[in-house]
């Protein structure tokens, strides 16, 4: 489903990722994990079509289409979801309001109907439930005066609405408490299914007790460098990266 | 990955939508203004000689006023000797009805997007249409007449409640007011004029779609509307101007009385022609708006939609003269390209336990300049006033400017006054969060903005708040690169 070659990118002049190669397919739940600074966010980052980076080689398909040639919004609606590390408040604009722009925008894309608002609020009630969430969050402005942890469960939210092919979860443990993190992760547990790929960037080992990856990637200096199965992140949590980094630099 | 920014500064240069010239037989005063060209649009007009007399006693002291340089706006001199200040659509006898206007002038308001018959019954909004200079249809007259509410163009009322225009005209906005307001008074040649009686509460809202037509014609209106005790009155007014190559100025007064107990609403959407790219062409919009909340408890509210015009200048005001009266003032101004907006409000507080509420909302984008100018003055007597006042701004890009110059004047200890003020910007990571979800770029914009403008856009009647938030979307295309 996403298929990354030899990618480079950098910001600023200064290149960060130097080479990735990543094949995604559909079913499959990855984690990406890796020391900060490695290059994890901006991966994700990358992919879904943040303009501050300069993608300077390599190729990206999706659904064997080429991605790096779309713009954010088309990537999108073509059914990629980027659940941000540090989601951005829209003071004015109501979730409810957002939201419906954003699913009807993704529909019209796959030629379905546009959501009438009744239609549309059943859709979104029977979400809100995956994410323990109350009705009253809907009418609130998008993720303003929100707590971190409601920020991050809204980004889950928001995936279920909008059912995309392929997740990128960016962070989406980092300044959870433990019960927050079980919600989390039971919303994309739900969301798992043998029509969707889901990527989970972490630094923590944490959130893949309650999401079990299928593979696991290390990222470090821009690049992957060790590949395995859900051992891989448990031995990172034994012994740290500075192995892997030493490695790799050796 | 590049992409492709320039998709949407083509939508930037789309042209105005509205722009188009009717070819209509105009009778037509040379241009030039002198006591003669006055005497000819009083005569034109039929007018009583109390009209004529007030005309040239505002001519005669506009004469030894200089136009004012103190707003935050930059245009080239105007040349007030180049002018038409009085231009007829040509009709035989005056029409009766829908069927007997010109079919060519009905055809402009199709194309505008107003077709009076079916927007008028349709909407329940009675339209008192101001073509160029002169009313040419007026509807929903009969309804409004059997509850005693006058409501038609400003010329019949001079000639049919010669008592009421005589008693009320100039009594919020002198003859000596302002540079504008003097010119107005002097030249007008028509606008819309409305009485509601005593305890009436007007079951429609009335609406005037005012248009700029023949060529280098200033368009100089004149409302006054009249609320009488315990009377209600919600007016609206909306306009598009054709596309031409030159300035035009369009200076219009509104005077706005409530007595005891009254309400008067009033909702501006202004759409003028706002210029090409460069700044060329365009509407100078000075306008003088002033409401007078005469009675005890009578209240007076003012929303008005600024997203036209090369240059405005504009500030709908209230004098609290009544114990306990309310004035409010709720403002959207865009600015985009090179569009210089400094509007504003001024709530003068006179009577006792008067309260005013002012938000203004101001956007700017491309090179637009947006000044909020307002001023709160509680007077000696004025025990116990209360203001509010919320002024935020909205800048996108790092081109465009926006400017605060609040004056308070408080004379007496007792009142309170509150302001507020807040600058924004919209974020490049706001907009990519949109697109990440399958936004567009404009979709995005548009709906952030409309989101800064909620509270201002709730104070507007539905079908108006629907049509504002349209042309606030279009108004902004191609803003964010």
């Amino acid at each position: 489903m996403l298929k990354i070659e030899n990618l480079h990118a950098s910001v600023g002049g200064a290149a960060i990722l130097k080479g990735v190669d990543l094949d995604v397919r559909a079913g499959e739940v990855h984690a990406i994990m890796g020391p900060n600074g490695s290059g994890k966010s901006t991966l994700a980052q990358v992919l879904a079509g943040r303009e501050t980076y300069e993608v300077t080689a390599g190729r990206v398909t999706f659904d064997g289409q080429d991605l790096l040639g779309l713009p954010p919004e088309d990537r999108a609606r073509a059914g990629m979801f980027l659940a941000f590390q540090y989601p951005v408040e829209i003071p004015g604009v109501s979730n409810v309001y957002f939201l419906k722009a954003a699913l009807n925008a993704i529909r019209r894309q796959r030629g379905l109907d546009e959501l009438d608002a009744i239609d549309f609020l059943a859709h979104v009630r029977e979400k809100l439930k995956l994410v323990a969430m109350d009705e009253s969050f809907l009418s609130r402005s998008v993720n303003e005066g929100f707590s971190g942890g409601e920020k991050k469960r809204n980004e889950i939210f928001q995936m279920a609405v909008l059912d995309p092919k392929l997740a990128i979860l960016d962070e989406t443990d980092s300044g959870l408490d433990i019960d927050a993190l079980k919600i989390v992760a039971g919303g994309v547990n739900a969301m798992r299914g043998p029509d969707r790929a889901i990527v989970v960037v972490t630094h923590y080992q944490r959130l893949l007790d309650y999401i079990i990856p299928d593979r696991v990637h290390v990222l470090a200096d821009g690049r992957i460098v060790r590949s395995g199965d859900k051992s891989l992140a448990q031995e990172l949590e034994l012994r740290g990266y500075g192995w892997i980094e030493q490695e790799v630099r050796g | 990955m590049k992409t492709e920014p320039g998709s949407v500064e083509a939508l930037a240069n789309r042209e105005y939508k509205y722009g188009f010239v009717t070819d209509i037989e105009s009778d037509a005063v040379p241009p030039g203004l002198s006591e003669d060209v006055i005497r000819i649009i009083s005569e034109k007009k039929g007018e009583p000689e109390f009209m004529l007399a007030w005309r040239l006693k505002a001519y005669r002291h506009w004469l030894t006023m200089k136009e004012p340089t103190w707003a935050n706006v930059h245009y080239p001199p105007i040349d007030y000797q180049d002018m038409v200040y009085y231009s007829a659509p040509k009709a035989q006898s005056g029409p009766k009805s829908l069927d007997d206007v010109d079919p060519q002038l009905l055809a402009t308001y199709e194309k505008l997007g107003i077709p009076l018959q079916e927007r008028a019954i349709l909407a329940g909004v009675a339209v008192d249409a101001v073509f160029d200079s002169v009313s040419v249809a007026t509807t929903f007259r009969d309804k409004l007449k059997s509850l005693g509410i006058i409501f038609g163009s400003f010329s019949e009322a001079v000639l049919e409640h010669p008592e009421l225009v005589q008693k009320y005209l100039g009594s919020v906005v002198p003859v000596t007011d302002n540079f504008f307001a003097s010119l107005n008074s002097a030249v007008f040649s028509d606008g819309s004029f409305c009485y509601v009686p005593k305890g009436v509460r007007c079951p429609m809202e009335l609406s005037t779609y005012f248009r700029i037509n023949a060529a280098k014609t200033g368009q100089f209106e004149r409302t006054l509307i009249i609320a009488d005790e315990g009377s209600y009155v919600s007016y609206l007014e909306g306009c598009t101007a054709p596309m031409r190559d030159e300035n035009q100025l369009h200076a219009a007064v509104v005077e706005l009385v409530a007595l005891e107990g009254a309400t008067i609403k009033y909702s501006t959407v202004q759409n003028w022609y706002p210029g090409d790219k460069e700044g060329r062409g365009g509407i100078y919009n000075f306008v003088t708006k002033r409401g007078k909340c005469l009675g005890a408890r009578s209240k007076i509210s003012w929303t008005q939609v600024e997203t036209g015009s090369s240059i405005t200048w504009k500030y709908p005001s209230c004098i609290l003269q009544g114990d306990e009266s309310v004035g409010e003032f709720y403002s959207v101004a865009l600015t985009n390209n090179r569009q210089q907006a400094d509007t504003g409000t001024k709530m003068i507080h006179i009577g006792k336990n008067t309260r005013s509420t002012i938000v203004s909302k101001g956007i700017s984008a491309g090179h637009g300049q947006n000044t909020y100018r307002g001023a709160v003055k509680i007077l000696k007597g004025a025990k116990g006033a209360r203001n509010y006042s919320q002024c935020d701004s909205m800048l996108l890009g790092d081109t465009c400017g926006a400017h605060t110059f609040p004056y308070i004047d408080v004379a007496n200890a007792t009142a309170t006054v509150e302001h507020e003020a807040s600058t924004s910007k919209i974020g490049e990571d706001q907009i990519f969060y949109f697109q990440q979800r399958g936004i567009s770029k404009e979709d995005a914009v548009s709906m952030i903005v409309n989101g800064f403008c909620k509270e201002v856009f709730r104070e507007l009647p539905m079908e108006f708040a629907v049509e504002a938030q349209k042309l606030l979307g279009v108004s902004l295309e191609g803003s964010v690169g």
